[in-house]
């Protein structure tokens, strides 16, 4: 697998994380390299192996139909969940404006 | 299944185009707590004020299904008979936008909770559905929602409003089955019908508890499928309907004029009923989903299955199929009794009341209660318009007024005017029919004494008709009834002039 320069501009563009030509030529290989390596383990043969998915064996928890029955996970909590937002006002996220 | 093919064309200049449509329908699970937090899910709450820390995507908060939030989906599944996946999982799709502070929702790409199932929508003559049609339905899966954006409150910027944020969905995933509006209109009413039946979601449409993703293309008929546009977000029947034949219309114009369509997501403008492209730009949709590391496959045993199958209320076709069979109603107004939960429950209440109050099967006074709920209430209630208090229209009044009428001691006039004062009052139907003089008369002796004075006055009259004039009996008929001032009991008139008259 060869990633190209334009991937790794792409994906920098969908992760909206901005990169100058020389962070993109110097990534490039970077991803190739992590890459290969990953693709190591192709080597080994699965095959009847049923896929991991937890290191520890162990399921999905569930959670009763409680409102706020934890405060850490419930709400009611305006002031913390707005405190560290560069504009609140009357109680909303203010952000730049956004009209598709 | 049935094949039956729609006739629903769309008339071009180079001849006649056949439209294909599928829905995938968000409808929001009924629940108190959110899909991953404790937060309320009410509606209409302060802003932000139901928002938990797991909500807002703050660092280090790890999401916890809510039990409940899976079984109304499973159920749900078991509703339209489809296959329920005992390991699922949960996928995030990413994307950047102000109303999703994770940077990815939550959802169900490779291994949705429910996977094939299917719903039928009815025969209807007139809207050009000649017979009953199945239309399947792909898949169901669970996701979070988004906030809300608000773009108006402010000159430059937009607020947002996390309430929504994490209430939990359902994305019910229509096949590409339908050919015209009418089946698109038709699918998402029933849809709607048994969500409330299972009372998984409210299927309120203007609180936005459900919304349908719109996908239309067109063909010449019996071609391969042409290119879909998506138009998101439709929030009416009407509208979804309105979507289609703006969507089909535009799309043939486009090809009968040498273009193509884009395979790409369309908004609706309910103001003029067209819609418009989104104009995103071409990677919007590279959603990079990968498998939640927060959360493990969703396993589930025999007795959480057991338990949502057991939970499942008669639904709307066996309801329907009952109504026919057992209460012998016909099938036009066992469709319309059964389509919603406040239908048939109030009809079942009623049924059962006047039946008790009677002591007669409810097979015995059904067809008497479905005209009464179809046409003869409704009918009062709409004349009084908002004169009326429908607080007041309760089973037990109804059932009486029902089981005087039954028992011949109102006429079906009467059983009226006695419904509008109840609407307006309150009042008791026995006692409005004891005080407004609002009863029939039934008894044998008064009726006789007016009968023999009909036929004293009209000796002539009664001449003719021992003759031969068969036809008279109608005009003595008229004249009792109207010596009596309209409160005979029509069919005890019948009788004894029929015994007088040729006696």
């Amino acid at each position: 697998m060869s990633v190209t320069r334009e991937t790794v501009a792409k994906i920098a563009s969908l992760a909206r994380i901005r990169m100058d030509d020389a962070a993109l030529d110097r990534m490039a290989p970077e991803f190739n390299a992590i890459l290969d390596w990953v693709e190591q383990l192709g080597e080994v043969d699965t095959s009847g192996v049923e896929p991991m998915t937890a290191v520890i064996p162990n399921t999905l928890r569930l959670r009763d139909d409680v409102v706020d029955a934890d405060p850490l996970t419930g709400g009611g909590m305006r002031e913390s969940v707005l405190a560290n937002a560069p504009a609140a006002e009357h109680g909303f996220f203010g952000v730049p404006k956004v009209i598709e | 299944m049935t094949t039956t093919t729609s006739t629903y064309r769309i008339h071009g200049a180079t001849g006649e185009w056949e439209v294909v449509i599928g829905l995938e329908v968000h409808a929001q699970v009924t629940s108190n707590a959110k899909l991953f937090s404790g937060a309320s899910t009410a509606f209409g709450a302060e802003p932000n004020s139901q928002v938990s820390l797991v909500d807002a995507a703050m660092p280090g908060m790890l999401p916890v299904p809510n039990r409940e939030c899976i079984r109304q989906a499973v159920r749900t599944g078991m509703a339209i008979e489809a296959r329920i996946n005992r390991w699922s999982r949960f996928d995030r799709k990413n994307y950047f936008y102000a109303d999703l502070p994770q940077g990815y929702q939550i959802s169900q790409l490779y291994h949705p909770l429910v996977g094939e199932g299917a719903l039928t929508i009815e025969a209807d003559e007139k809207a050009g559905i000649p017979e009953d049609k199945t239309i399947g339905i792909e898949r169901i899966h669970v996701e979070q929602d988004a906030g809300k954006l608000m773009h108006d409150q402010h000159p430059s910027m937009s607020y947002v409003d996390l309430n929504r944020s994490g209430v939990a969905l359902m994305e019910i995933v229509s096949r590409p089955d339908m050919r015209s509006p009418a089946e698109a209109g038709a699918y998402v009413r029933k849809l709607r019908s048994i969500l409330r039946y299972v009372g998984s979601c409210d299927g309120n449409m203007e609180e936005g508890s459900m919304r349908a993703d719109v996908n239309v293309s067109v063909r010449k008929p019996g071609d391969e499928f042409g290119t879909r546009t998506e138009t998101k977000n439709v929030n009416s029947v009407r509208f979804v309907m309105q979507t289609i034949e703006h969507e089909a219309r535009r799309q043939v114009d486009l090809i009968e004029d040498g273009g193509t369509v884009v395979q790409e997501t369309r908004l609706f403008d309910p103001g003029t009923g067209t819609t418009r492209s989104m104009r995103s730009k071409e990677d919007a949709h590279d959603y990079r989903y990968f498998p939640d590391p927060d959360l493990l496959p969703l396993e589930l045993d025999d007795a959480f299955l057991a338990e949502c199958r057991e939970s499942l209320p008669e639904l709307p076709d066996a309801k329907k199929r009952r109504y026919v069979e057992e209460l012998g109603l016909s099938a036009y107004n066992a469709g319309v009794l059964t389509a919603d939960v406040d239908s048939f429950r109030r009809f079942e209440e009623l049924l059962e009341a006047t039946s008790a109050k009677l002591g007669k099967g409810a097979k015995d006074v059904s067809t008497q209660v479905a005209n009464w709920s179809l046409s003869v209430a409704p009918g009062v209630l709409n004349a009084l318009g908002s004169e009326a208090d429908e607080g007041h229209a309760t089973a037990e009044a109804q059932a009486a007024i029902l089981a005087m009428q039954s028992a011949g001691e109102i006429s079906g006039g009467q059983a009226k005017e006695i419904y509008e004062i109840v609407l307006k009052t309150g009042r008791e139907p026995a006692e409005i029919a004891e005080t407004e003089g609002l009863k029939q008369q039934s008894d044998t002796g008064a009726i006789e004494a007016e009968i023999d004075k009909v036929l004293a006055a009209n000796t002539d009259k009664v001449a003719e008709y021992r003759g031969g004039k068969d036809k008279l009996f109608g005009f003595f008929v008229g004249q009792t009834m109207k010596a009596m001032a309209g409160k005979g009991n029509p069919a005890v008139v019948n009788q004894l002039l029929k015994a007088k008259l040729d006696g």
